[in-house]
Order: structure tokens, then C-alpha cells, then sequence
């Protein structure tokens, strides 16, 4: 049991470093720091010491120092593509995937590509190139760095929209081109940057001594820590770190508020830090329910499953218990959160810290500063709803109360129980119809009283005090209960589409486990998917390398760009189409299905408005069906394979008592043929001669039956092997011993050192490979001369020979030898049975090993060459 | 007395056969077609050895080794198949040696000899055992050859030993590794070539097809004496 044991994730991370093309950036702190230079001279170099190198694309800007550097290189013509009449210009990755160069330069590794393009942005073609094999260089300014966006852009008060995954870095090699700062400024001063034009307008700010300083920290920090993970890696891959502390595991939680993709960011780097693996989690409660505070919940979901973080979100009665879920769903260590904003309304809600950190005292809680500068928020009124729902029978239960009311004051009751019966119509606006109307029945009831029962009545005066207080509770309660049946008819709904959902995939899952075939399994996932997400669907599975449609929610025919994004989708397990980032000219998005690393199928959905079939928060639903599809066709395949191989070992147990049985019936009547006739010894010289021919045939026929049931096994493949490590010279030994009785006095010279390694191998079949050699020297090579057993190391591995005197074999007949049946012409009477050596390689060949045929080089004779390759040896050092 | 020997095989040709030459060399032959006459057999005639063929009509024949082994007498199995892994689990739940069919009758009585002396000697735990010019006296754990002492490891010699105590007789590898190595070696073939290397290299100067240090392959290593 050792102690240090690798850890798998790191070692497959390791293996996929090692299969794919390499990543590396050139990393520069601003622009103009000389990194496409930088990156043009190194590649130089490789290009000198033989490497296939290409220029996928390189911007020179028009410097001629750069220019000059691209002397030499194989430049790939760039593809254009019209967008608007507009000719542009973009690399081609379809050119550069057939070129398959071995190293390719793209510069700007943030480039946004051109409208029309397979990827909307260059680091995806990235990614495609380097799954492809392809290695990449590429460079990258450090404001490009999704999660140090927001810090850039904190300080240089410049943002930009170009931004790469941080999980590309992290498996990339990084060089940071380092200039510094002062001399970086005489650069620019000397016109000798290209400045790209979102840092035009603050241009001067942008290349201030103190911003350039904290950039080129953020850069070499940024390389640093790149270095740092990849080298853990290596660490855990194999285990030879001492002890690594039990990692933390974050858990960032987000609200539906304009500030959740900051926290998100904030997040990354705090979990970049700790390397520690996090996720983001929205607990849904009543409160947040506007479509815009919901766009940016699903702009920050977004964003944290770019960043390469897990995404959850699940509904709760609060906040804190829905965190407390989740830290124990994920075994988090550390709760992360913005830091409370002031509120903008009195009785908006906000999240309190101080009951989070009672819920869960085994949480470290890191509180983000946001920045206060913010987005004002896109609120507006919708127009064509109407701005008071429900307007009309609230005005009619007030009135039926006012009328009741008169009546009861006519039979001269206090007014107060009037007051009191106000309530009723603002109670049921405020839980019927929310906030808004409960609001406005409460002003009409309250008027209403005033007007018709407060004294002065008549009038809108209030004379006593005490009545201004009852129109006041009126208010109030027509506030609360409205909050309060407001929340609580959001939860129901909530509650409610939950269930929904919870129900329907389970009934999804119960009718998968019924389907026996794919077809079957496509069709209920269709129809799922077209219930749930409303959208139609369609699922592709392969057929003999083509995606096929087997299923689809409704007749829908797919365009060439669809298929082309199924096909992608397929190949490159990554979701693809509208609202994926990836051909996004398609109006379906396609889902990959897959088990394990097999590749199952794509599953398409669109919607018929062509909008973005599945909106942010349905993804999880989307995946959830998709897995249960996936696991469903996993089940179908393997139940078949397990059908297929039931089949299969039915027929070997079959073959196998057939061969048993078979040998057993023609061994034994042999026995007792030979054995009875060895025993009769007739006195008459003729019938002497009789036995013996008769015996004489009689071995004959054991020796040939031997042979059939070994080669009927070797033609069956009913081969069990039982490698163990075994001593040539013993084996050899042991061969030539059962053959005392054919062999007679003819000679055996063993030629097999004492210190070779042993050889590992099934040794019952290894045994008849060896006889039947020998066997096969004794009848070929004539009875005077000696049969040589010898064995020799070549190389690492290891040669065992058999060698004969005879006349040898003739030229071309080498590989002709080992066929079954095939005799060497004029050699029938010998007493062969054409097998021998047919079961030499057949059995041979089981064990992995290479038998050959040729004539002796020095003298007379054919050897016949056993050899053992290096992994077929076990080296021994002397007896202990 | 004549020692009584018990033939258990279903075919009439193998049971004339070996009784013919059994008989020739001066054995009382008892025959038995299948295992419940060979049980009854077992209990009435009381046999020294036992001749048992695997493939019996009724039973599987390795379910007469443990009542063989009880009844005191040796047992030698016949085996139709070519079937290593039979061969293994008849010698190790116990039968003293094996023969493959088709066989040859001599062989079977060389077989026959080794079993019975065996027998009578029970265990050897002291005593000198002779191949060639190599004495092995297992009490004082001495080894010479031709009169002169030869120094094997402490493997080396564990293995002769162990081959020594039962002279003549098949002692599979994981016998001799749980001997020797003890628990936990069952599969360290390897370990049994080389002391056979270092055996023989001390004590023969004879091709390795006339060594006394015999292997039987896949099987075992047997001390022909």
C-alpha cells in the first residue's frame, strides 16, 4: 500500500497536456511591450531548428520592425468573409486543421472574429486547434484576462469587451513580456505603439507610470500563478508532494442584482488563489422575480460556468437555509458574498451576515467589496399592461362595502366597525392582485370612509384624530398583506413549476427505463424536451460515422448549417448553435449526449421565433434531460454488448466441452489400442511384423489426433492462457524428454545459457510449440545429424532457435511453412501431419510471439525462430 | 501378499490393459467401472493404490481423491485431457502423481513404484537421500557431492529438501513456494527457477535434460531418483 497516492484528476489533466496541442501566451502588461515580436523571434528560432511553423495570423500594425520578422515564415492567406457587403478578413482555422502544421502563431489571442465566422471569438478557434493536435502561440494583453477584467478596468477606468477564460491560461505556458514602464511611455511617446481604440479616449490616463506599474504586477502575477497550478499538477500527478492540506472549497453566492457577475469575478480570483475548485449558487426565494434583476443572475450563471466554475441554483424559504444546502451539497469551506449594499427602498431585503454565520459557524465567510459605481438600472414601465391589474372589481367590493356600511350606520352603529369592514375589500385586492392595487383600494376605501362616515360626513375633512389613525391602519395593512400574499403566491408558483418539473423528469426517467431501443429513448426525450423547454427537438445519433435524425418532437427538416453544428457539436462534445457561442448562424442549439468519454449522439433544440432556445436558467433542466437521455442509450448499448457477449461465451462453453469431450473420446480407445498392442508379442515372425506396423500406425494416428485438437483450439481461438515466467533451457528440456520415445538416439545440443531471463509464457502451450519444433527438426532434418536447442539475447529481447541439419527449405517456402496442411514437396512419407507447425504459430501468436522460418546461414538446414520481445522477458538475479 | 491394486476407469479396453500388464509384474488387479463401485471397493478390498481415471461415468472423479486419501492408500490419477489445471487440483487435493492418456505402461508402472514407496516411507524428515553422487541428508542438513560439501543458500537448499522428502514424486510450484517462501508467494514462479538454476549449477554437470531436478511444465518439479 503506498502511502502517496496520485491523484487522477491531475493525472489525467497531465495526459490531456500531453495529447493535445500545447498552449503558449505571450503576455504583456499593455500594449505595445513587443509581444508579437517577442513571440515572431522565438518562433524564429524553432523555425530554424526544423520545426513546422506557421503564421496563422499576425497583426503587425504597420511597424516594420515586425514586418522584418515575418521574413521567412509560411504565412496562411487569411479567409474573407462579406458581412454587409463588407469584405473582411479572418484567419482560417479550416486551413490551418489541413495544413496541420506543428506550431501555428495567432496573434490577439482576445479578438472578437467577424459576424459569419464558425466561432465568435479567436480563442475558441484556439481551442479547436489545439484539440486538434496543433500547437498554438498566441498573445494576450493582461486586461483580457476575464477574471482581472474588472480590476484593469478599476483602475485605468477603461474596459474592455474582449475577454479569454482564465481556464485557457491555466493550462498554458506563459511568457510574460516585460517592459518597463518608463521605457514603455518613451515608446509611446515615440509613436511607436499602436494603440487600439478603446484606450484612444483615456489614452494618457491608460499609459500613466502608476497604471503601467500595477499592470505589469498583475501580469507577472497572473504567469506566476499559472505556473504555480501546473506544477501542483505535476505534484499530485505523481505524488511526491509530502502533504497537501485538505483544499477549501468555495461556495460564491449570488443574488438576482446587478452586482452578481462582480462577486462571480471576485470569486475566481479568490478561488484561483486558494486553488480551490467553487461554485455559484442562487438560492431562489420569492423575492426576485423581475425580468431584469433576472437577466443578470443569468449574465452572472453565465459568466461563472465560463470562468470554469460549477453552477447551482435551487429554491429555498430563505436564503440562509438554501446556503446552508448547498455548503453541505458541495462540503464547501468557505462562503463567499458581496458585501451588503445600502438599500435603495426601506423595505427592500437585503442579506444579513450575522444569521449566516450562526447557520453555519464551520463556514469562513469572505465578505467581496463591490464597487459603488454601478449601471443605473434598467428599470421601466412596461407599457400595454395594465398599470393596475384588477382595478375594477376592487373599485365594486369597496362600493358594496360602502352600501353595506350605510345601511348598518343608518341603524345607528359606531363607525369604527365600519372602518373595520374596509379591510375586506383591501385584504382581497392586496392577495389577489399585489402591492399596487391593495395600495390604491386602501387610498379609495379610506376616502370612501372619510367621505361617507367620518363627521363631518359629506366631506374629505377629518374632524377627529382618531379616525385619521383607522385611514392610516388602513394603509398600512393594505401594504403588508399585499407583501405578504404577494411572497407567498410567488412561492406558490415557484413551488409549483419545481414540482412540475421535479415530476416530470421522474416520470422522464421512469418511462426511459422502459425504452428497449435508441429510437424509443429519442422520442421521449423529444417529447420532454418539447413539453418543458417548449421548444421543438430533435436528437442525431450515429449511424455508420453519419449523424442521423432517429427522433424530433415535431416534422422539422435541418438546414446544412444546422447539420454542420450538429456534426461539430458531435465531434467536439461541446455544446454548439444559437446561444452557444459556436455556429451560431444555426437556430438550433445542439447538446452534446455522451457517457463517459464515448461520444452517444447530439440533441437539438429551437425555438420557432428563433430566439435563444434555452434561456440561462432552463440549462440545468436541459442537462438534466440530456443525462438521462444519455444514461438511458449508455443502458440499451451496454445491455446489448452484454446480450453479444452472453452469446459468445455460450458458444466458447460450448466449443470448449465439445473439444474436451472429443479428446477424451479419442484418447481413450488409443490407449488402449497401443498399450494392448505392446503387450502382444506373437511368437510367428509374420505376425510380429503385423503388430508392429500396426502399432507403428496406431502412433501415427495418436500423434495426429494430438495435433487436430490442438489446431481445432488454435482455429476456434479457444485459447486460455496461464502466463507464468518459465526457464528456456528447462522448457526445452522437458519438450525433448516427452520426445525420447519418437526421437529414439538421435542428438539434442542445448545452446542455452544458464543466465538468460526467464520468458513469460502460457507453459502448456509454450510445451507443444517446442515439441512440435523439435518434432519438426527430427523428421526434416535426417537422422544422423544433431538437432541444435539454442537461445541468445538480441537487443532487449530474446531469441529462441531450433536448428536442423537437413536439406532445409526451399527458397520462398518460408512463410509457406507455417500453413496448415502445407508439406514441402516429397517430404508426405515422413510421417507428418501438416499441422506441427501451424499450431507452432497459432499458439505462439496467442502468447505474442513471433515465430520465423529460414534457412541456416552457417551450413546446412532450416532454423526456426522463436523471438520474445522485451516485455515478454522477466530478468532474475541469482537464488537468494 | 500380493499388493491390490484398484482400477478405476469406465472403459473395458483401458481395464484390460492395465490389468494385463499389472498382472505381468505381479500385482493383485481389482477393477472398478465407475465411482460407486470404486467407493465399495475402497471399503472392502482395501487397496494400496488406487488407479483413477478423471472422466467417470457418475461422478466427477476428483471426488473420489478425498475418500482415496482417507482409505490410506496411494493414488495415481489418469487423465484423458491435456488439462493442466486438473492435473494441479487432483495432486492438490491430494493424489500422489499423474498420468495423461494416451500413456504408455511402463511409464504407469515406474508411476506405481514411486507412489508405493512413497507410501510405506510415509514423510521423509531424516535420512539421506542419493541422486548421482549428491547425498542430501535432511537431518543434519548437509549437502555433498561425490563426498565433498557443497554450500546452497538457504532457498536452494529448502527447495532440494522439499523435493527430496518426497523422492520421485510431482511437488507443485505452490507446494514448494509455501514450503520454502511460505504464505503469500503462491504465484512467484520465478523464484522456484532460480533456485533450480542455482541447484543444478551446483550440483550436475548434465544437460538440463538429464537432470535429476526434473520440471514438469506448468505443473511442478519432481527428484528423479
Amino acid at each position: 500500500m503506498s502511502p502517496a497516492r496520485p491523484d487522477p484528476d491531475a493525472l489525467l489533466r497531465a495526459a490531456a497536456r500531453d495529447s493535445t496541442g500545447r498552449l503558449k501566451v505571450f503576455l504583456g502588461a499593455a500594449p505595445g511591450v513587443g509581444k508579437t515580436y517577442e513571440m515572431l523571434s522565438d518562433a524564429a528560432a524553432r523555425r530554424a531548428g526544423g520545426l513546422d511553423v506557421v503564421v496563422g495570423v499576425v497583426e503587425t500594425h504597420g511597424r516594420s520592425e515586425t514586418q522584418a520578422q515575418l521574413a521567412g515564415f509560411e504565412i496562411m492567406p487569411r479567409a474573407r468573409i462579406a458581412h454587409r457587403g463588407q469584405p473582411l478578413e479572418e484567419m482560417d482555422l479550416d486551413a490551418i486543421l489541413a495544413r496541420h502544421p506543428a506550431l501555428v502563431l495567432v496573434d490577439e489571442f482576445a479578438h472578437t472574429n467577424a459576424p459569419g465566422s464558425r466561432h465568435d471569438k479567436r480563442w475558441q478557434d484556439v481551442e479547436e486547434l489545439l484539440a486538434a493536435g496543433i500547437d498554438v502561440w498566441t498573445t494576450l494583453n493582461i486586461q483580457h484576462v476575464e477574471s482581472l477584467n474588472d480590476v484593469v478596468a478599476s483602475f485605468t477606468h477603461v474596459r474592455v469587451r474582449e475577454t479569454v477564460p482564465d481556464r485557457l491560461l491555466d493550462n498554458a505556458e506563459i511568457e510574460v513580456v516585460d517592459l518597463p514602464p518608463d521605457e514603455l511611455i518613451a515608446r509611446l511617446k515615440a509613436g511607436k505603439v499602436y494603440v487600439p481604440h478603446e484606450a484612444a479616449r483615456a489614452l494618457d490616463h491608460f499609459f500613466s507610470k502608476s497604471n503601467l506599474s500595477a499592470l505589469r504586477e498583475l501580469a507577472l502575477r497572473r504567469a506566476a500563478q499559472a505556473i504555480d497550478a501546473q506544477m501542483l499538477d505535476d505534484l499530485r500527478a505523481s505524488a511526491t508532494g509530502g502533504s497537501f492540506a485538505v483544499g477549501e472549497r468555495l461556495l460564491v453566492a449570488v443574488g438576482a442584482n446587478p452586482v452578481a457577475g462582480e462577486v462571480v469575478r471576485a470569486g475566481k480570483r479568490l478561488a484561483d488563489a486558494l486553488r480551490a475548485p467553487w461554485t455559484v449558487v442562487h438560492v431562489e426565494t420569492t423575492s426576485e422575480r423581475a425580468p431584469d434583476t433576472a437577466r443578470h443572475l443569468a449574465d452572472a450563471m453565465h459568466l461563472a460556468s465560463m470562468l470554469g466554475g460549477q453552477v447551482l441554483s435551487l429554491p429555498g424559504q430563505s436564503v440562509v437555509e438554501g446556503l446552508a444546502l448547498a455548503a453541505a451539497d458541495t462540503r464547501a469551506t468557505m462562503l463567499v458574498l458581496g458585501r451588503p449594499q445600502p438599500r435603495r427602498l426601506p423595505w427592500q431585503r437585503r442579506l444579513s451576515v450575522r444569521p449566516l454565520a450562526r447557520r453555519l459557524p464551520e463556514l469562513s465567510i469572505h465578505l467581496v467589496q463591490i464597487s459603488t459605481r454601478r449601471a443605473p438600472s434598467a428599470r421601466q414601465w412596461k407599457p400595454g399592461r395594465p398599470a393596475i391589474p384588477g382595478w375594477l372589481p376592487s373599485l365594486l367590493t369597496t362600493a358594496l362595502v360602502t352600501v353595506l356600511g350605510l345601511a348598518i350606520f343608518s341603524a345607528g352603529d359606531n363607525i369604527t366597525n365600519v372602518g373595520l369592514l374596509y379591510l375586506l375589500p383591501v385584504l382581497l385586492a392586496a392577495t389577489r392582485y399585489g402591492l399596487a392595487t391593495g395600495i390604491v383600494t386602501g387610498v379609495i376605501g379610506s376616502l370612501a370612509y372619510n367621505f361617507f362616515f367620518i363627521p363631518p360626513t359629506g366631506t374629505f375633512t377629518i374632524a377627529d384624530p382618531q379616525n385619521v389613525i383607522t385611514v392610516g391602519v388602513l394603509l398600512l395593512v393594505a401594504a403588508v398583506a399585499s407583501q405578504l400574499a404577494g411572497r407567498l403566491r410567488a412561492q406558490a408558483i415557484l413551488a409549483a413549476q419545481s414540482a412540475r418539473q421535479s415530476a416530470a423528469l421522474a416520470g422522464f426517467a421512469r418511462l426511459l427505463t422502459g425504452a428497449q431501443e435508441a429510437a424509443k429513448v429519442g422520442q421521449l426525450l423529444c417529447e420532454q424536451a418539447a413539453h418543458l423547454l417548449e421548444t421543438n427537438a430533435v436528437l442525431l445519433l450515429p449511424r455508420q460515422g453519419e449523424l442521423e435524425i432517429v427522433a424530433m418532437s415535431k416534422p422539422i427538416r435541418l438546414e446544412v448549417l444546422d447539420n454542420a453544428a450538429a456534426q461539430w457539436s458531435f465531434a467536439n462534445q461541446t455544446p454548439a448553435g444559437r446561444g452557444a457561442g459556436t455556429l451560431t448562424a444555426s437556430e438550433w442549439l445542439f447538446t452534446p449526449l455522451a457517457a463517459g468519454e464515448t461520444a452517444l449522439g447530439v440533441f437539438g433544440v429551437a425555438r420557432t421565433d428563433a430566439a435563444v432556445p434555452v434561456r440561462a436558467d432552463q440549462l440545468p433542466l436541459l442537462t438534466s434531460l440530456t443525462d438521462q437521455a444519455s444514461l438511458a442509450l449508455e443502458r440499451i448499448r451496454l445491455e446489448r454488448e452484454a446480450a453479444a457477449v452472453r452469446t459468445l461465451e455460450e458458444r466458447d462453453r460450448l466449443r470448449a466441452a465439445l473439444l474436451s469431450s472429443v479428446g477424451h473420446d479419442l484418447r481413450t480407445p488409443l490407449t488402449a489400442v497401443l498399450g494392448l498392442l505392446r503387450d502382444l508379442s506373437p511368437a510367428e515372425p509374420d505376425q510380429r511384423e503385423i503388430v508392429a506396423l500396426a502399432r507403428g500406425e496406431a502412433e501415427r494416428l495418436r500423434r495426429f489426433v494430438a495435433n487436430l485438437l490442438d489446431m481445432v483450439r488454435v482455429e476456434a481461438g479457444a485459447i486460455d492462457l496461464h502466463i507464468e515466467p518459465v526457464d528456456l533451457a528447462e522448457a526445452a528440456a522437458a519438450a525433448v524428454r516427452d520426445l525420447r520415445g519418437t526421437l529414439g538416439s538421435q542428438e539434442v545440443r542445448f545452446g542455452i545459457d544458464q543466465d538468460l531471463p526467464l520468458v513469460l509464457v502460457d507453459p502448456r502451450l509454450f510445451h507443444h510449440c517446442l515439441i512440435n519444433l523439435v518434432e519438426n527438426a527430427a523428421r526434416h532434418g535426417g537422422r544422423e545429424g544433431p538437432i541444435f536447442v539454442s537461445a541468445k539475447r538480441l537487443g532487449d529481447g530474446l531469441e529462441l532457435s531450433v536448428c536442423d541439419e537437413g536439406p532445409g527449405i526451399p527458397v520462398g517456402m518460408e512463410q509457406r511453412v507455417f500453413e496448415v496442411f502445407h508439406r514441402i514437396e516429397g517430404s508426405d512419407r515422413k510421417g507428418g501431419t501438416g499441422l506441427g507447425l501451424a499450431i507452432v504459430r497459432g499458439f505462439a501468436e496467442a502468447m505474442g510471439l513471433k515465430v520465423t522460418a529460414a534457412n541456416r546461414v552457417e551450413g546446412r538446414g532450416a532454423r526456426f525462430t522463436i523471438r520474445f520481445p522485451a516485455d515478454r522477458l522477466r530478468e532474475v538475479g541469482e537464488a537468494a | 501378499m500380493r499388493t491390490k491394486v484398484l482400477v478405476v476407469d469406465d472403459e473395458p479396453a483401458i481395464r484390460r490393459l492395465l490389468r494385463g500388464s499389472l498382472a505381468a509384474a505381479g500385482y493383485a488387479v481389482i477393477e472398478a467401472p465407475d465411482a460407486r463401485a470404486a467407493l465399495a471397493s475402497l471399503a472392502i478390498d482395501k487397496p494400496e493404490l488406487v488407479l483413477l481415471d478423471l472422466g467417470l461415468p457418475d461422478r466427477d472423479g476428483l471426488e473420489l481423491v478425498a475418500p482415496v486419501k482417507a482409505s490410506g492408500a496411494a493414488l495415481l490419477v489418469v487423465s484423458a485431457r491435456d488439462a493442466t489445471e486438473e492435473k494441479v487440483s487432483a495432486l492438490d487435493l491430494g493424489a500422489d502423481d499423474y498420468v495423461t492418456k494416451p500413456f504408455d505402461t511402463e511409464e504407469v508402472q515406474a508411476r506405481i513404484r514411486v507412489a508405493l514407496r512413497a507410501r510405506s516411507r510415509a514423510t521423509r524428515e531424516e535420512g539421506a537421500v542419493a541422486f548421482r553422487d549428491v547425498v542430501v541428508d535432511l537431518a543434519s542438513r548437509r549437502v555433498t557431492r561425490g563426498g565433498v560439501d557443497v554450500h546452497l543458500s538457504p532457498k536452494e537448499y529448502g527447495f532440494l529438501a522439499e523435493l527430496c522428502r518426497h523422492p520421485g514424486r510431482v511437488i507443485l510450484h505452490t507446494q514448494l513456494l509455501r514450503a520454502v517462501w511460505g504464505e503469500g508467494h503462491d504465484h512467484d514462479v520465478e523464484y522456484l527457477r532460480v533456485a533450480a538454476r542455482g541447484v543444478r549449477k551446483k550440483l550436475e554437470d548434465v544437460d538440463v535434460e538429464a537432470s535429476a531436478i526434473r520440471n514438469e511444465p506448468g505443473v511442478g518439479y519432481r527428484l528423479m531418483v
